[in-house]
């Protein structure tokens, strides 16, 4: 794979360029995720060897972070509204709903790769709340029970 | 003396170098300011906020990681101090299990104390939402239940920094905090060593050794097999402290006659095959030297170095002696030239290790380490393991008589006895070597240059003709910084001993644990060194080669040191290993 052996390339030159910088492993990582859209293991293995720091180190991190990814993102994207209108009307609801109907928890991808499970702040449309939005599509008013069919028509 | 700085803490006046945090400062006073997280010489975070103290700033600071300024003023006993420290303590308790009365830390545990010090009233005022965590037991050495973590990262700190390891870290943020391996692998798919220093830093129940007593307990209601044990040099030096007894003193006598009263056949004692090892690794040493051998040679005993050596520094396994460790070559034996001589089956024998070390719970497992199919040593448990049984079968430890090992498998030198400090084995090697080679008897037995704390050791011994430059390093992050300088061409040693856990077996990560607060007041490595320094002292042989039990078993049975027989029984090898889990 060319293409990969490319953008593995790119990440040990992003190593070369901050290594011996204090506090290294942040812009790395943020390189990182540019170049692969997300950090895997070998991706964080290959940082903290380059850099001379612990796996530990660079994981702990990458998980501190909301910024880093550590898996893939899905075929599609949900975003679920926490912001102060939509979760007075319930959007924690709505994100455990999604969160035991795909069986991840906030952040997360499921096995399958169809969908990624975001928590965002307000999308602008408090009318509607509570809101959520799946890719470009943004779903109103919603109530739990309305979750699972809006998932199987992207199952479909 | 330019550079004290003067302060007054709670009204007394102390002068101390600057740089000296004010929870030392105030150690120096006669106050002891409530820690957590603070490790003397391995964590200094501030992160627990139990040592708050009010200098007089906008808030109180944590005292452990404030330096004193000149005319300082502290106040360490308010009411503010105490009630902010008693809500930092009952926050920690709200993500706590609080399930204390089966855990192995019960009673001598920090955060129990701290509850009972400061007097907590309600450990549930805040009592609410708590994380789940699974118990990792996976590891053959140590268990971690993250249930019972207060996040105080002084396990973090022992594994990455006195280790230079750093399996373990901070993952994630805020209520989801925890101490993990990366992607929360198991501790068992990662490089760690199992030395058990994070054990030994942790100030609650959240990280102990793998039990191994039922599984004792059920071989000694085993009629049908000989049971025998064998405990290592370290743990005499620390085992008393199990039962009230004062930190620094041997309780070698109680010990031999708890191990009997708990039923073994035979209490045997790994100093015994330390003596053997001294021979076997002596004389291979100078066969490298002789016949131009890989160099420096590096001492094999301790199990922890070995993996470290086998993960991190590979390219060294050449210049690792092929000698069994101790325990391992004490239960080889026992299984051969002692069943031989018994006339028992070796297949109804079963050998249990007592030692300062969680890593030998990992080591007995090792393929390699057996014979015929057979294992060498059945079972590991560590010193504390061992304190659990004896207060279990309620043997009163403090006022047992002081009994003898059962003869030949249990003799054995002060060469031997110091085995279980840093800096031991290589004395005791130089002992027999000096004597071997230029046929001379040393005038004094003490080579002092080898001795002591500091992290990493040099000497240059002449020994006849050869002058031989040796090495000792002690934890390994000073392995690492020990064998950088070699790789680097900058030093050049012939025999360099290496032990895992700082300060050498006497302060292994299966011996009683010393909390933080008495860490500030004594150095365990030290005390406990002295302790076997002093049983050396006293014995009537001091050289592994005069001990005449070693002499016996070259004559009857292995011929002589290294020779095809040795080499079956009491010699291994090496794999290197993958630092990353596939």
């Amino acid at each position: 794979m060319p293409d990969n052996k490319e953008k593995y390339a790119q990440l040990q030159e992003s190593i070369a360029k901050h290594k011996g910088e204090r506090g290294a492993v942040m812009p790395v990582l943020q390189e990182a995720q540019g170049i692969f859209g997300y950090v895997p293991e070998d991706v964080q293995q290959m940082i903290a060897d380059g850099l001379g720091v612990t796996l530990a180190e660079v994981y702990g991190v990458a998980t501190f972070y909301a910024q880093f990814s550590l898996e893939p993102k899905g075929k599609n994207v949900i975003g679920v509204c926490l912001g102060t209108a939509c979760y007075v009307k319930g959007s924690q609801k709505i994100m455990d709903k999604l969160s035991e109907e795909l069986q991840i928890e906030v952040g997360r991808t499921t096995k399958d790769g169809l969908f990624t499970l975001n928590a965002t702040r307000c999308l602008g449309a408090c009318g509607l709340a509570p809101v959520m939005m799946i890719n470009d599509e943004v779903y109103g008013r919603l109530t739990p029970d309305q979750v699972p069919a809006i998932l199987d028509k992207y199952r479909a | 003396m330019d550079n004290l700085v003067k302060l007054t803490i709670d009204g007394v006046s102390v002068e101390v170098p600057a740089g000296t945090t004010v929870l030392e400062a105030a150690k120096q006073a006669g106050i002891n300011i409530p820690t957590l997280c603070y490790l003397k010489d391995i964590n200094q975070y501030g992160a627990c906020r139990m040592c708050v103290v009010d200098t007089g700033a906008r808030a109180l600071g944590a005292a452990c990681v404030l330096p004193v300024a000149p005319n300082m003023v502290v106040k360490t006993n308010t009411p503010k101090i105490r009630a902010a420290r008693k809500t930092n303590l009952e926050l920690l308790l709200s993500n706590h299990d609080m399930k204390c009365l089966n855990c192995t830390r019960n009673q001598n545990c920090e955060l129990q104390q701290m509850c009972l010090d400061l007097g907590v009233e309600n450990p549930e005022r805040f009592a609410g939402k708590m994380n789940q965590y699974d118990i990792d037991d996976l590891s053959p050495s140590i268990v971690r239940n993250n249930n019972k973590c207060i996040l105080c990262r002084r396990c973090v700190a022992a594994c990455n920094k006195t280790q230079g390891v750093g399996v373990i870290g901070p993952v994630g943020r805020g209520f989801k905090t925890r101490i993990a391996s990366p992607w929360d692998h198991p501790l068992n798919d990662m490089a760690c060593i199992n030395c058990g220093q994070c054990i030994a830093a942790c100030p609650t129940g959240a990280l102990y050794e793998k039990d191994s007593t039922k599984e004792v307990w059920d071989l000694l209601a085993d009629t049908t097999k000989h049971v025998i044990v064998q405990p290592a040099p370290a743990v005499r030096a620390a085992l008393g402290e199990e039962f009230g007894l004062p930190m620094g003193k041997c309780v070698t006598g109680k010990m031999a006659a708890a191990l009997r009263r708990l039923g073994f056949e035979k209490v045997f004692d790994t100093d015994w095959a330390a003596d053997l090892t001294i021979m076997e690794e002596g004389t291979e040493l100078l066969g490298r030297l002789k016949n131009g051998g890989v160099l420096p040679m590096i001492t094999s005993c301790s199990p922890g170095w070995i993996k470290f050596c086998e993960t991190y520094y590979p390219e060294f396994i050449p210049n690792l002696s092929s000698c069994k460790s101790p325990h391992e070559m004490e239960g080889a034996m026992i299984k051969s030239y002692w069943a031989q001589k018994e006339g028992i089956d070796p297949k109804d024998i079963r050998v249990v290790s007592v030692m300062p070390c969680t890593a030998k719970k990992f080591e007995c497992k090792r393929p390699e380490l057996g014979h015929d199919g057979m294992a060498d040593v059945d079972a590991v448990i560590t010193t504390r393991e061992l304190a659990r049984m004896i207060k279990e079968a309620g043997i009163d430890f403090a006022n047992l008589p002081d009994e003898d090992f059962d003869p030949f498998l249990g003799e054995s030198t002060g060469a031997a006895v110091i085995f279980g400090t840093t800096g031991g084995v290589m004395e005791a090697a130089l002992r027999t070597v000096y004597e071997v080679v230029t046929g001379e008897t040393l005038q004094n037995v003490e080579f002092t240059a080898v001795r002591g704390i500091e992290g990493v050791k040099e000497a240059s011994v002449q020994v006849g003709d050869l002058t031989v430059n040796v090495a000792v390093a002690h934890g390994t992050a000073n392995a690492a910084k020990l064998l950088d300088s070699i790789k680097n061409g900058e030093k050049t040693y012939q025999f360099i001993e290496i032990m895992g856990c700082p300060g050498g077996c006497v302060t292994g990560g299966g011996q009683p644990i010393v909390s933080a607060q008495k860490r500030m007041e004594c150095d365990p490595k030290q005390l406990r060194a002295a302790a076997l320094y002093a049983e050396d002292e006293g014995k009537a042989l001091r050289k592994s080669h005069e001990n005449p039990a070693i002499k016996a078993v070259y004559e009857e049975f292995l011929g002589e040191p290294n020779s095809h027989k040795a080499h079956e029984l009491l010699h291994t090898t090496y794999t290197a290993r993958e630092k990353y889990s596939k």
